[in-house]
């Protein structure tokens, strides 16, 4: 089993729904929808993590292809420094995702790495430089 | 009932003081009431752990030879200041770098002493008669200074409004991102657990109280600057208390950078986290009940940032406990909120002075002078200078 992320463009004609349908009954991967923002008449794009075979993946990225959606592989994430960070909360102030929280008890910072969109708002805000983009292939 | 500090002392003396953090006693209270919680708790430990601006460090670097008046100087090319004797210096955490900009400030030249790295000292200098030399490049350590004290001209804000941001533009502040149209809302106080919050009327905490400053046995020096006392009546049992400030001074060689830490905020630039616990001795029951206070009972303002003033209006009145939960009502609209004190290390700082009262290796210290009553806060007039 493999897993992926990757960033879906749909043309403003097209919607999810058949294509995500399509693509969980007939290659046999699971699909996460990590955000979505898709409207009407416009282009849409959509964060998702695949997790299937080598091989089905591989089909299901082209029947992607196929169906006219443009994709690009989404390589990066965020790592976050635990022995530099002060649990300060700065970074959570930006994060449009709620995956990086406080604990409301500890008052620790947690950081989810699922919800994550890696849109780096977090590396800005963060006053000690805790918080990193990795990139890798 | 009352206790003096001398009794109080005796008993950390002879092991038998009993100490409670500032969080802790709010249990204490609701379980035994104020009166037999005053009669068992002789000392409450409040701390914080936020970002201070108004810090820095007098350092003494010795003479060289042959021995320069240091006229400019720069640590990691950081600037400090060249208007003390030969070879005495104060640099401040927010100087700037002047080759990594925001990246890097006097904070962190600070830290990295701390953390016993070497930095380059460069000084020039005119020459005079008894100090030829013009110019020195070389780099120091906080072990080879003579004197390295950390003083802070204002630290631990009694109360500070949280931050919002009415515009439609992001906003980077000291006050951390503020995003468009109130999408969010900052503060920054340990709240309960803060030490002027929770003497709110200065009554133990005077010049020459000792504290926790930053790993080390520090004092109040001062007033901190801008100092003033403000009261505002919530309703009838709830006070908004504002504006006192404290002045601080410690040795930097005693210190530890957990609790002092440079941090730069985004196009706003660098300022230090320091990290301070204040003992406050339960004299008598009317200290209890200030000591017993709760985040449902502390407030500050919701200021919009946006508003280019020095006065900037306030959208409402909060109280801790609706700041803590995550999201406050704004105009109708539910808005998230997000420290940027560090709570948890406060109250790590809390436990530490408790711990060190509890094994009789921190002494309480009776101001020598209370710090004053009344004073107003003057604003700067613009002159037109021709
Ligand atoms: S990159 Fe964006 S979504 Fe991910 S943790 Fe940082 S702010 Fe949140
Ligand atoms: S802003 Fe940085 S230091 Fe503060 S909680 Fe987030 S990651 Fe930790």
């Amino acid at each position: 089993m493999k897993k992926i992320k990757l960033i879906l463009y749909f043309p403003p004609e097209r919607t999810d729904k058949p294509f995500t349908y399509h693509l969980v009954k007939d290659y046999d991967v699971i699909f996460n929808i990590l955000q979505a923002e898709i409207q009407p008449g416009k282009r849409g794009r959509l964060t998702i993590e695949l997790e299937g075979t080598e091989e089905n993946i591989q089909r299901a990225l082209e029947f992607t292809r196929e169906y006219g959606i443009e994709y690009r592989p989404f390589n990066k994430n965020i790592v976050r420094n635990q022995g530099e960070c002060i649990d300060c909360g700065a970074c959570t102030a930006v994060c449009p995702s709620d995956a990086l929280h406080m604990n409301t008890e500890t008052w620790k910072l947690n950081f989810d790495e699922k919800k994550c969109l890696v849109c780096e708002l977090c590396i800005r805000a963060c006053p000690v430089k805790a918080i990193d983009v990795n990139m890798f292939e | 009932m009352a206790k003096t500090f001398e009794e109080i002392n005796e008993k950390i003396r002879n092991g038998t003081v009993v100490v409670a953090t500032a969080e802790e006693i709010i249990d204490i209270v609701e379980e035994k009431g104020i009166k037999e919680a005053a009669r068992q708790v002789d000392v409450v430990t409040t701390a914080t752990f936020g970002p201070m601006c108004s810090s820095g460090a007098f350092i003494n670097f010795g003479h060289s030879d042959p021995p320069i008046r240091m006229c400019k100087i720069w640590l990691n090319d950081v600037p400090a200041y060249g208007g003390l004797a030969a070879v005495d210096t104060y640099i401040g955490a927010t100087e700037l770098s002047e080759t990594r900009g925001m990246e890097y400030g006097g904070a962190h030249v600070i830290q990295d002493l701390v953390d016993g790295k070497k930095v380059r000292l460069v000084a020039k200098s005119y020459g005079t008669d008894c100090y030829p030399r013009l110019e020195i490049d070389t780099y120091i350590t906080l072990e080879d200074l003579n004197q390295a004290y950390l003083f802070n001209p204002r630290n631990v804000y009694q109360n500070y409004s949280a931050a919002t941001n009415t515009s439609s533009k992001v906003m980077d502040t000291y006050m951390g991102t503020l995003l468009p149209q109130c999408g969010n809302v900052t503060y920054s106080t340990s709240g309960e657990l803060s030490p002027l919050l929770n003497d709110p009327e200065l009554r133990t905490i005077g010049i020459g109280t000792r504290i926790f400053l930053a790993g080390a046995q520090g004092y109040i020096a001062w007033e901190g600057t801008q100092f003033v006392l403000n009261k505002e009546k919530i309703d009838e049992d709830t006070t908004m208390y504002s504006g006192a400030t404290l002045a601080v001074i410690g040795n930097l060689k005693e210190m530890n950078s957990r609790y002092l830490r440079a941090a730069s905020f985004n196009r706003y630039g660098t300022t230090m986290f320091v990290g301070i616990g204040i003992p406050i001795p339960v004299v008598d029951e009317e200290m209890m009940e200030f000591l017993a206070v709760s985040n449902k009972d502390l407030y500050t303002n919701v200021v919009d940032y946006s508003v280019p003033s020095r006065s900037r209006p306030t959208l409402r009145k909060v109280s801790y406990e609706e700041l803590r939960s995550g999201s406050i009502e704004l105009n109708g609209k539910k808005v998230q909120t997000a420290p940027l004190s560090s709570l948890r290390r406060a109250r790590e700082i809390a436990n530490l002075l408790k711990e060190s009262i509890q094994k009789g290796e921190f002494l309480l210290q009776q101001p020598v002078q209370p710090l004053p009553k009344e004073r107003t806060f003057n604003p700067l007039k613009d002159m037109v200078v021709k």
